[in-house]
This record gives structure tokens, sequence and C-alpha cells, in this order.
């Protein structure tokens, strides 16, 4: 069961049980280095559960799930984040009180401890950095802004760029155009090809407009399990999916 | 010197800000008040620890501890139990049955010095245990609840419950505690009579510096980084989390800080009171703290200052001529300022300053305006709120 591989993660025979329901129900998925999946499934598939059990948010029952063959099951939430697991939240998860830049700042990741927090130097490094990302992220004239004043797609980019600033290997994103415009629909859609050179992403999303634009390949959830998985298209075309999913 | 100026004095607003607090404790008390009032703002400004503590913890933290008097208490009586095995030299005490132990005991038939009183014969472990006991037990609790992740109601009671048990113990343990009626009688520190007029100016200016001291203290903790993730804390844990941060570490850590800030606090007040005793331990001060600190404003480590002074001006006052009411009154001071002044004192001042101030130089109708702004106060966004105040602090 534990083998060891070349993918960026590898999910074998996962199960989570909440009082006897199983929400996730022996799962089995790979994702490659360099790698965009979107997973797709209808409500209550399981999908954000899968990422909840990936960055440590919720437990495993059983199964295991291997990041560049490290087993990730019995980390803690901060160990995997800085083992390179990056996830971004259904509703954009900013801090409102800070500017974009101290959003930014904070996720930079030097100083995470208590002591080295307190002698964190804003070097011209970090700044640089920090500029750096927020160009990426179209944000490189709000710096300054206090991040409750952005529109909803610009604070989903900024977590988008939160999750940037530490170089994740894996790049979790939980429907990540959610409240966007068409416009920015296409910003982000590039910035995801962008941004998958050179790690793997994983996203959820619903928009099968967006899906076919981003998607390497796409993963169908159901009850839990694995429906179908492919390209687009093929899955598009797969009777099982039209019936549970798509046909609706 | 930037390095002074930006991350300890906070910037030009800060300094002047610490400039007029330093200014009227340092000079302009001890030369207006005789020496009773002196006295008595002292003991006010030990309690001001406890609020500016409470800045740290609960205004940016956001960990509402209602028993910060546990620390306030410990560090106050490791103090009284030095001070008074000083008071208690075999000379004094010939009278008693065991000469050389404190009254108390030997009221009630202890005949030789319990094993955890002996240290404290010793001066410096006694500033020392001051210092870390309080924060050992703040480690331990920190880390019990936080590990957890026991936050918000749950942990105020739990904190609480925990200075409940305390004062109880305390009180029950007569024998080696004093039990209600505390340790007193206490005279000298080190052969230097701490009744007398001039150690008490001495010990006002010790208390005062130390006050401004862990201002600047928590100044620089506020603008770390450590600051800004307290606050982002506060807002997302969870972000913080998954960006790779052990929040518990965090929380532990502030927590063991306003554990110490508050028992030099306590020290300093049996110092300055000449006794200590479980009424400064329990629920009922721990909660007039945070009332101080709400008043003054929970973002601002000056503010807390000015609110523990003027609560505490206004208790003497008033429970003077209305002793009855004074409660019913303070109650509704801190459900009134939480639900209109969520920043305090201290938010009201940043709202309004930098306007007035706009107004007397430009002149003209600033009068109707500021009028206009009063009234349509309410409806501001808390957020932008919040941020104002954040970086005033």
């Amino acid at each position: 069961m534990s083998s060891e591989t070349d993918f960026t993660l590898a999910i074998e025979d996962l199960t989570v049980s909440f009082d006897g329901f199983k929400a996730v129900n022996g799962l089995s998925m790979y994702i490659d280095r360099n790698e965009l999946r979107v997973v797709i499934g209808p409500n209550g598939a399981g999908k954000t559960t899968v990422l909840d059990l990936i960055c440590g948010k919720t437990k495993a029952t059983s199964g295991s799930i291997k990041f560049k063959n490290h087993e990730l099951t019995n980390l803690s939430e901060h160990q995997i984040v800085r083992a390179g697991v990056g996830r971004k939240f259904q509703t954009p998860s900013i801090y409102e009180n800070l500017s974009v830049f101290e959003n930014l700042e904070i996720s930079y990741p030097k100083g995470r401890g208590v002591f080295g927090s307190l002698a964190f130097e804003r070097t011209a490094e970090v700044e640089a950095r920090i500029r750096e990302v927020a160009a990426d992220i179209f944000l490189e004239d709000s710096l300054e802004m206090e991040a409750a004043l952005l529109s909803h797609g610009q604070k989903q980019w900024l977590e988008i760029g939160m999750l940037l600033i530490q170089d994740p290997e894996l790049l979790m994103l939980d429907e990540p155009v959610a409240g966007m415009s068409v416009r920015e629909r296409e910003q982000t859609a590039d910035l995801l090809n962008r941004i998958c050179q050179g790690r793997s992403v994983l996203v959820i999303e619903h928009d099968m407009e967006f899906v076919a634009r981003i998607a390497h390949k796409v993963t169908v959830l159901h009850q839990g399990m694995i429906l179908a998985e492919g390209s687009m298209d093929k899955v598009q075309n797969d009777p099982k999916v039209i019936e549970v999913y798509l046909g609706h | 010197m930037t390095f002074f100026y930006d991350k300890l004095l906070g910037g030009k607003q800060g300094a002047i800000g610490l400039a007029i607090i330093a200014l009227l404790i340092l000079v302009v008390f001890p030369l207006t008040l005789d020496l009773f009032r002196l006295n008595l703002v002292g003991k006010y400004l030990t309690y001001a620890f406890v609020a500016v503590s409470l800045v740290l913890l609960w205004g940016y933290g956001g960990i509402l501890s209602l028993g910060q008097g546990i620390f306030f208490g410990l560090g106050g009586y490791g103090m009284a139990m030095f001070l008074k095995l000083e008071a208690s030299d075999p000379e004094s005490t010939k009278i008693q049955s065991t000469p050389g132990i404190p009254d108390f005991m030997d009221w009630n038939q202890i005949t030789e010095l319990p094993w955890f009183w002996v240290p404290f014969e010793s001066f410096g472990f006694t500033l020392l245990a001051i210092l870390t006991i309080p924060a050992l037990f703040a480690f331990i609790i920190g880390f019990a609840m936080f590990k957890r992740r026991v936050s918000g109601v749950y942990f105020a009671i739990i904190t609480q419950a925990i200075a409940l048990i305390l004062t109880v113990l305390i009180v029950g343990q007569q024998g080696y505690t004093g039990g209600i009626n505390g340790i007193t009688d206490l005279r000298t520190l080190n052969g230097w009579d701490i009744r007398d007029d001039s150690s008490k100016y001495i010990l006002y200016f010790i208390n005062a510096f130390l006050l401004l001291g862990c201002v600047l203290v928590g100044r620089y903790v506020l603008t770390s980084k450590f600051g800004r993730l307290l606050l982002a804390m506060r807002d997302k844990e969870d972000r913080v989390r998954f960006s790779g941060y052990d929040v518990s570490n965090f929380k532990i850590f502030v927590f063991c800080l306003a554990a110490m800030m508050s028992a030099i606090g306590g020290a300093m007040f049996t110092l300055q009171v000449g006794f200590m005793s479980p009424s400064f331990v329990g629920i009922v001060p721990s909660i007039e703290m945070v009332i101080f600190a709400a008043v003054g404003g929970r973002m601002s480590l000056i503010g807390a200052i000015y609110g523990t002074l003027l609560v505490n001006y206004g208790k003497t006052v008033f429970s003077e001529s209305f002793p009855e009411v004074w409660l019913f009154l303070m109650g509704g001071l801190f459900i009134a300022v939480v639900m209109f002044f969520p920043n305090g004192l201290a938010g009201i001042y940043e709202k309004y300053s930098k306007r007035l101030f706009s107004c007397l130089r430009n002149g003209g109708d600033c009068g109707r305006r500021v009028t206009a702004r009063i009234l349509s106060f309410r409806t501001k966004s808390r957020a932008t709120d919040d941020r104002r105040t954040g970086e005033a602090a």
C-alpha cells in the first residue's frame, strides 16, 4: 500500500468516516508535477473534505496521503504547510484588518516561530518578493490598501498570492473564481496556467467553462468515490457522469 | 536610534502619546497631589500593568482572560511573602509560641516555616519568582488550553474558574497563606522602611518607570511581525494556521507575557499598599481589570493606563457618595463601552483628534462638522475603526 511513487501527491485508499457516514470512501488519486487537476462533483460529493484531509484540517480514518513520498496524515497543519502544501479556502480567507502588503508579509515563509516573528525584519528582499507576487495577482497598485476594501474577486487573488509567496509545491484552491466577473475569471485562468509551472495545482470548481480552460485532467467525485477521471472531453461524455452530475 | 524610535516608541504619534503620559505620571501627579493621593494613584497604576497586559492579550490576541487577577495575585503574594518573613524576625515575634515565623502561622498552630516559604527569605529568589512563577503557571494553563484549541468564551470561563479556585485555596489554607485577611503588617525591604514618606515617593517612581517599561515592551511586540500575527489570528485563525504557523505557541507566549506584566503590577501593589489579600486575586478584581482596559481602549497600550486611572478615580469618587449603586454603575459602564465605543477612550480620541486638529488649523466651520460627524459615528464600520487604532498603538 505504501508504495514509492514519482507523483507529487499520491492518495491511496483514503477514507474518512463521520459517525459512520463515509464522506470520502476508498479514494485513490495521483497528481503529477506541473499538473493542474480539477476536481468536480455535485454538492456533498466530498470535494472540500478531500482538501481538508490533505491539509490536515480533518484527520483521515484510514488510508494514506503522500506528498513527495512523505506521509502527511500524521502531521499537524503547520507542518504540512511547511512541507510545501498551500491551501485556499472556499470563502476568501484574508486578514481584513491588515493592508494587502501586510497580508502578504504575514504569509512570507520566514519568522514563523514565536521568537523568529519578534525578530523578523522587513528587508529589501522581503519587500521585493512581496511586490513580485503582488504583480502576479494583479494587486501591485493596491499594496497599501486595507484588505477589507478589496472587491470579492481581488480578495480571492490576494489569498492565492498569500499561498504563492510561500512557493508551495502543491497548491490547493477551493473554488477560486467564485464571485468573480467574466474578465476576472479570464485573468485567473491565465494566472493558474502560469503558476502550475514547477508545481502541482489541485482546484475544486463548479464553473464548467472555467474548468475546461484550465484543467489538464478532471476527477469527478460522487458520494466520496471517484466516478470518472480523465480529460475534460472524456469526462463530459461519460454516461455515468452525465447521469449524476452534468445531466441535471 | 531608528530601532528605538520606530520599534519602541511607535513612530511620531506613539512618541507623543508616550511623552504625554510620562509627563502626567512622572511630573504632573507628583507635583500637584499630596502624598496620600499620590500613593492612591500609585496603587491604581499597579492595576494599569494588568490593563496593559490585557491590551496585548485581549485587544490584539483576541484572548479574553477573566483571570488576570491570578497573576497579579501571584506577583503580589511573592513580594508579600518576602516582606512578611523580614517582618517576622525572632526579635519582633518573641511573644509567639514559635518565634521567627509569620504571626498568622503561629495563630494557626504551625510551628515550623513551610518548605515553600523558605526560599522567599532571599530577595533575589523573590524577584525571580515574581517574574517566573506566574509566567510558568500561565505556560501550563496556556499549554493545556491552546494546544487543545480551547478559545473564546470557554477560555474566559476557565480562567475565571482558576481565579476562583486560587482564591478558595488561599482563603482555605489560612495557616500557609494568611487566609482571607491576606498577608499584612509588612514593614521593611532589606531593612528599608517602605512605610515612610520618602520611600513612598521612591516606590511611586519605580512603579511608574516599570509601567512605562511594560508599555515599551508591548510596543516592541506589537510593531513586530508578532503583533500583526496576533491581529491576523484574532481575525482568521485558520488562515494563520494554514500559512505554516503553530498558532498555539503564539497564544501561549502572549499569555505568559501578559502574566509576567500583571505579576510585576502585583508586586508593586504589595510594596506600595503594604499588604496583599485574596480580594485582589479573584473573579471581581479580574473583571474590573478587563473593564479598565475596555474603557481606556483595548487596542491602545497607553489608553489602558488612562482607562485605569479614570475608572478608579470614578470608583473613589462615586463609591464614597453612592456606595450602593457603584457596582451597577461599573457594570453599566462596561456594557456601554463595549456596545458604543468598542475601542474605548483611545478609539474616540483617534477618531476625533485628527479632524479636530485639522479643523483648528483651517479655522472656520469645524464646530458644525464635528457635531455632524459625532451624530453619524455609529454608522461607521467597525473594521476601519479597529484598523486606525491598531496603527496608533
